[in-house]
């Protein structure tokens, strides 16, 4: 933020500024002339971008969250408390403008509070709904400790002090059931999902891979705000995260390739078909390549090579939700789908939104401790005069 | 005491009328402005709407938010496809705010007021029947809701009033796979041996006869004959449990890790106090 990186600063400026200029024109479209004219939607492809990358991708990649509030509070390993608070910030804003996201998704989202009184128990979205509703909760209250040190209400940071584990406990038992929910959300269509992708263990998949990326953004995040705000970079912390990273994708890929194989999915391998390509893809970019680089030492404690594979798994991640929530299910809707430009620019708001906001909030509060927590750390800081 | 639509493709004529009638109950717009201009009330009696129907029939084209029963034709073979109206819906079962129920006296309906505008009903359906408002601002879920207001008063549907070939009739669903199981063994040449929505996922509400192979007339062969909501149900229905044992685990972990960590802290504490002991002593002496 000093002079010397002015012109970059200013680039990435300008850029957010255009960005949010579409976004503001398709905003206005969006609400104005409807879902057709602002989409590529059809009553073929219902569930499009909006959906595809801003919820699925949104409410996956914001997992860092739950994932550090466990290990740091649950499995007690405090060293890794450096890195909590940032990934409790993402996954507040990552969850809330999934909320924005859905608010353009839905048809009438003046009635995205429906599922609060009308209830279908039976219904995966149902569940999806309250879950992510109760976890933004939690989140808000889990990131409120840095609001209340800025202010130094010593009340409410006690009180929220001596709720901490049971409010952990609940933001992994909320994050495990919609992370895993978002796969069962297609275990409905059995006959138009693609078989490398659909499987009876969608759930299972999509829950150890969101632990995985919420591993990978972390170091993700680590890295590009050490950039920014001219930080250290937690470097020995998150080769820890790296080997923990590695553990998780071979977890996932043994199940994932014992699926396939139980499935007879494998044989669509011979075909050249688009879905091959998108599958092999993700298997070699989002799986392989980066379980083999974690497994090397000397990639993983290297801050290039750590990145790396971060940003490996995170496309994997990606290309995967955007497979089973739309390429997989091209062949059989026999249409095609490319979000509109108006599509396009709704989300880059939103990512761009996401950054803006995640700096204002370390300005503002307390985000990247430094400090060794000790038996009631942030009470004892914030009571100094 | 279901009622249910028995489709006989074999008799179809494609006349259309079915399509018209169904314009005209639901006030729907005719792809003939011409036609459009001369309709009759959705009110009209069953003499008028019939004679309408029979005699401006509306043959091809797609469903749509405007369209909510479609003649196609495959081949030489007329087809008409509407909802299903299945025996345990999938559209009923992911919607997550039960706008869409399937009733007792058989439709699938839909509760407009309730509709947040998801879309999974859409995503799930195995048949791609709903149809969304895509050129509203406020839109709407559409499909055939089998004339639910009709059949409340008495009345049969609109299409199958207005069928002048009893190529789809009417009735309770026992019945009309009784009839059913009667014409394919009547001719068993002249029909594939086959009644579609009898076993497709769990059982339909309407069902269809064919000369050709079904997958041939756009119909989907790689159904379950299971109800798709038992799918998720399967895994919903764990919820609880996962909740309780997992609450439980996780609070089980924190309990020996916190101790762990209380306990190596005495340590420190006693070490150090044990220390200053020695050091005392040792100046004692």
């Amino acid at each position: 933020m000093n002079g010397s990186k002015l012109p970059k600063i200013t680039f990435w400026r300008a850029l957010l500024v255009v960005i949010l200029a579409a976004g503001f024109y398709s905003t206005v479209l969006r609400f104005v002339k409807g879902l057709g004219a602002s989409t590529n939607l059809s009553d073929q492809f219902p569930w499009g971008l909006w959906i595809g990358f801003d919820v699925l991708c949104g409410v996956g990649l914001a997992a860092g969250g739950f994932t550090l509030a466990a290990i740091v509070y649950v499995f007690h390993l405090d060293r890794f408390h450096a890195v909590l608070r940032p990934s409790i910030l993402t996954a507040f804003l990552g969850y809330g403008l999934v909320a924005v996201a859905l608010l353009f998704d839905l048809g009438r989202p003046y009635r995205i509070w429906h599922p609060l009184v009308m209830w279908n128990p039976h219904s995966v979205m149902f569940e999806v709904a309250w879950c992510v509703m109760l976890y933004l909760t939690v989140l808000a209250l889990e990131f409120s400790p840095a609001v209340f040190e800025r202010f130094r209400l010593h009340g409410p940071l006690r009180l929220i002090h001596s709720v901490t584990i049971p409010l952990v406990i609940a933001g992994v038992l909320l994050s495990t059931l919609h992370q895993s929910s978002l796969g069962s959300l297609f275990l409905i269509v059995p006959e138009k999902l693609h078989p490398y992708w659909y499987s009876p263990l969608l759930p299972v998949f999509f829950f150890i891979s969101a632990v995985g990326v919420g591993l990978a953004m972390v170091i993700f995040e680590s890295n590009l705000s050490a950039r920014a705000f001219g930080r250290e970079i937690e470097l020995p912390l998150l080769a820890v995260l790296g080997k923990g990273m590695a553990v998780v994708l071979m977890l996932y890929g043994i199940l994932r390739f014992q699926d396939l194989v139980a499935r007879h999915a494998l044989v669509h391998l011979r075909e050249a078909s688009t879905e091959t390509l998108l599958f092999v893809l993700e298997i070699v970019v989002g799986l392989f390549l980066p379980m083999v680089m974690l497994f090397i030492r000397r990639v993983r404690e290297n801050r290039e090579g750590l990145f790396a594979a971060a940003v490996l798994v995170i496309t994997g991640f990606l290309l995967n939700r955007l497979n089973v929530s739309i390429s997989g299910l091209e062949f059989s809707a026999h249409a095609h789908y490319f979000p509109r430009w108006t599509e396009l620019a709704v989300t880059l708001s939103i990512v761009g939104m996401g950054f803006l906001l995640f700096s204002l909030g370390v300005r503002y509060f307390n985000v990247f401790e430094v400090h060794a927590p000790s038996a009631e750390p942030v009470v004892a800081r914030a009571s100094r005069p | 005491m279901s009622k249910a639509i028995l489709v006989d493709t074999t008799k179809c004529i494609g006349c259309g009328a079915c399509a018209t009638a169904c314009k005209i109950v639901n006030d729907l717009p005719l792809h003939d402005s011409e036609a459009n201009k001369q309709r009759p009330a959705k009110s009209c009696g069953a003499d008028e709407l019939v004679t309408f129907a029979q005699s401006h029939g509306e043959v091809g084209g797609k469903l749509s938010a405007d369209t909510l029963n479609v003649l196609q034709t495959y081949g030489s073979v007329f087809v008409r496809k509407f909802c299903m109206h299945c025996q345990d819906p999938t559209c009923a079962s992911v919607c997550p705010v039960g706008a869409l129920r399937k009733t007792a006296a058989g439709p699938v309906i839909y509760d407009a007021d309730r509709c947040m505008g998801c879309r999974y009903c859409m995503m799930a359906c195995p048949f791609g029947i709903p149809r969304y408002e895509w050129k509203s601002a406020l839109p709407k879920v559409e499909k055939c809701i089998l004339c639910a207001p009709r059949l409340a008063k008495g009345l049969q549907p609109a299409c199958t009033e207005a069928c002048p070939a009893q190529a789809s009739i009417f009735g309770e669903r026992e019945e009309l796979l009784r009839e059913a199981e009667k014409r394919l063994r009547e001719n068993s040449t002249g029909y594939v041996q086959h009644i579609f929505g009898q076993q497709e996922v769990g059982g339909t509400s309407v069902l269809y006869l064919s000369a050709v192979p079904f997958e041939q007339l756009g119909f989907p062969s790689n159904l379950p004959h299971d109800a798709l909501p038992t799918y998720t149900y399967r895994v919903l229905s764990k919820i609880p449990n996962l909740v309780m044992l997992g609450g439980a685990l996780l609070g089980g972990i924190w309990w020996i890790t916190n101790r762990r960590e209380e306990v190596a802290r005495a340590e420190k504490t006693e070490k150090r106090d044990s220390k200053l002991e020695t050091g005392k002593s040792k100046l004692e002496t």
